[in-house]
């Protein structure tokens, strides 16, 4: 993607990765980052976690639900304005996503966090209005049902008071939040693959997956994810001490789990295969106006110049563009497939690393 | 998940009043709002609905564009109905710019210079500032701070139970409205027991707090503070129970479309359409 000397070009990066870094409301993705079609894409992901959600939150908690929902809710929101310390004099907002599915599970911290959300974009211009479905399955999906899963592992068949509930809290929270930023650095990533003027010009967040994945996965990892595994372990460690009611509670919608935390992800991983399968095939309506065109038709219409990463690509995958009838369906697509492939069977890898060294110490440790 | 950064000691001890302040902050903004949106105005005097659904088309036609004049041109436009809605045109051009955008062309600068193109600029250090780079930045500046305008611009120009209350002419349903409602107004309530447990424990500290104590000091309060959510959700669903709720909801819809409200949404309407239009 570069031209510039090597030099420069790691000072851009340097400053890049820095930079996206200290804009970290960066987890709230605002308007004008994403192109419409991810945000209709993002919209359609998180619609079937808010239908699963409410569907829920009526068969547990009915009428109830309504004062429930909208005081967590609410204290979810409080939770996103604390500054919470890190060790080595920094301070990071939590989402507080992970209490929220500890307590609720996650089905219904996904409507909460949401809610909570919502009302940041509205009212307090945190996030966009046309990033929501982006910035809801980052925080409201991965993050519960993530961390959830894991704290889940952590502390089945565990004594509501064990110290494994705080290791899993903790290990949840970081983890939830770490690979949601990993969400969030693809979603800015594929903007300039995918949604660029004709010429060249990226409409939308300009920086590529290669800049944008690790800007968003190494600041949160050190410190935002810490930040939420931190709450969260402290919060389960005071309850622990003097509300376990609370945690006693809880319990009951995780029952429902008992089969085993890592099912519940289940919903998670059909809707992530169908994403990758179906996003080209979303992309393709918009391609051609979008200006998703081929090397050769890019200098078929009058460019001086072919960019560089499309030049790479075409050498990679040796496609005649001459022969296709759908430029559209050129090779940033497939880069873009490709990625999201590696980036799924990556996360895939790592949770199941996790599920295993989870389940390995449960087995042995039964009380 | 804003992080900051600086120097250890002023750090620690700052922690409590920095959350104290960011609490107090959020609840002045919001009363704030409210005062703007009792003055006589354009906006103030559309109904909410039209304003709702003018704000969502423009916000598309924003970010659909590939013209930064069309996106500037809506900028402007809001500038006009900021000044005509007995806003201050200068308040309303910080707010959104101190903010976002700032962070923004902080976080694009690079792509300035790594953004493929002819070159514009030659710089020292062998950087070279190119054509595509230069409206790269421009497209992303200019789109996030059109896209808060017109967000601040609703906000700032309606009661917030009123916001809420028009959200139903996007099909959402009474309950999910009913329960956004109590969210906002609980998020005050919280917000007002988390200032006081902090301007509590604050008052108690003589020196430095550790991290290790100021990290508890704060798990402390968030799970009181949850504590206090589901006690008093318990004691609100009573509350309602003893008002006659039955799960079923009835939402006043204190609306009424005008002669006027009509003339204005087709304005806005017939604007985004050629917002989309110019801008492809």
């Amino acid at each position: 993607m570069f031209t510039q000397s090597k030099k420069a070009k790691l000072l851009a990066v340097y400053y890049g990765a820095l930079l996206l870094w200290l804009s970290t409301t960066a987890m709230h993705i605002p308007d004008g980052y994403l192109s419409p079609v991810t945000c209709i894409i993002m919209f359609m992901v998180a619609l079937p976690f808010w239908i699963i959600g409410i569907r829920k939150i009526r068969e547990k908690l009915n009428a109830r639900s309504v004062p429930l929902i909208a005081l967590l809710s609410a204290f979810s929101f409080v939770i996103m304005m604390f500054n919470f310390p890190i060790p080595g004099g920094t301070t990071a907002h939590a989402i507080g996503a992970t209490i929220a599915a500890i307590i609720l599970g996650p089905e219904a911290a996904t409507i909460v966090v949401s809610i909570a959300l919502l009302i940041q974009a509205l009212f307090f211009g945190d996030g966009g209005i046309t990033a929501f479905g982006a910035n809801c399955f980052n925080m409201a999906v991965i993050v519960p049902y993530i961390a959830f899963a894991i704290y889940w592992a952590f502390s089945k068949n565990q004594p509501l008071t064990s110290k494994r509930r705080l290791v899993g809290a903790f290990v949840g929270g970081w983890t939830g939040v770490t690979v949601a930023a990993f969400f969030a650095g693809v979603e800015f990533g594929i903007q300039p693959l995918l949604f660029k003027a004709a010429n060249g010009t990226p409409l939308y967040a300009p920086y590529p997956l290669s800049l944008t994945i690790p800007a968003m996965i190494i600041p949160h990892a050190l410190i935002a994810s810490v930040a939420e595994g931190i709450l969260a372990a402290l919060v389960v460690a005071y309850l622990q001490r003097s509300n376990v009611a609370v945690l006693e509670a809880a319990e009951k919608p995780a029952v429902l789990a008992e089969a085993g935390g890592f099912q519940k992800l289940r919903a998670l991983w059909v809707v992530l295969v169908v994403l990758i399968i179906a996003s080209p095939l979303g992309l393709l309506a918009p391609g051609t106006a979008f200006g998703e065109w081929g090397k050769q038709e890019l200098a078929a219409r009058g460019l001086g110049y072919i960019p560089t990463g499309i030049e790479k690509l075409s050498g990679l995958w040796g496609a005649p563009m001459a022969n296709y009838d759908l430029p559209a369906l050129g090779n940033s697509n497939l880069g873009y497939l490709l990625s999201a492939v590696v980036g799924i069977i990556l996360i895939a890898v790592v949770v199941w690393l996790f599920s295993m060294l989870l389940t390995a110490g449960t087995g042995s440790k039964k009380t | 998940m804003e992080t900051t950064t600086s120097s250890s000691h002023s750090r620690r001890r700052n922690i409590l009043e920095q959350t104290l302040h960011g609490i107090t902050e959020a609840i002045e903004h919001a009363v704030f709002a409210e005062q703007i949106s009792a003055h006589a105005g354009l906006l103030q005097s559309l109904d909410a609905r039209v304003k709702v659904v003018s704000m969502l088309a423009l916000l598309i036609g924003v970010s659909l564009s590939h013209s930064l004049l069309v996106i500037a041109a809506v900028y402007l436009l809001l500038l006009l109905l900021a000044w005509s809605s007995a806003i201050p045109v200068g308040f309303f051009i910080k707010r959104v710019w101190l903010v976002l955008p700032f962070f923004t062309g902080l976080v694009v600068i690079p792509a300035l210079f790594i953004t493929p193109g002819p070159a514009l600029l030659h710089l020292p250090l062998g950087l070279v500032i190119t054509q595509t780079g230069l409206n790269t930045v421009l497209f992303l500046l200019l789109r996030v701070s059109t896209s808060v305008s017109l967000t601040l611009l609703l906000i700032l120009t309606t009661p917030w139970n009123t916001v809420l209350s028009a959200l139903s002419v996007l099909y959402l349903p009474d309950v999910f409205i009913l329960v956004l409602g109590m969210t906002y107004r609980y998020i005050y309530l919280l917000l007002h027991l988390a200032n006081d447990m902090f301007l509590s424990r604050r008052s108690r500290v003589v020196g430095y707090l550790s991290t290790a104590d100021n990290q508890r000091v704060l798990a402390a309060i968030s799970a009181t503070l949850l504590g206090k959510s589901l006690d008093m959700s318990s004691e609100v669903y009573l509350a309602m129970v003893s008002r006659g709720f039955r799960g079923s909801i009835i939402a006043l819809k204190p609306f009424q479309m005008r002669a006027k409200d009509w003339w204005w949404l087709s304005v806005f309407l017939a604007i985004a359409a050629f917002v989309v239009v110019m801008g492809r």
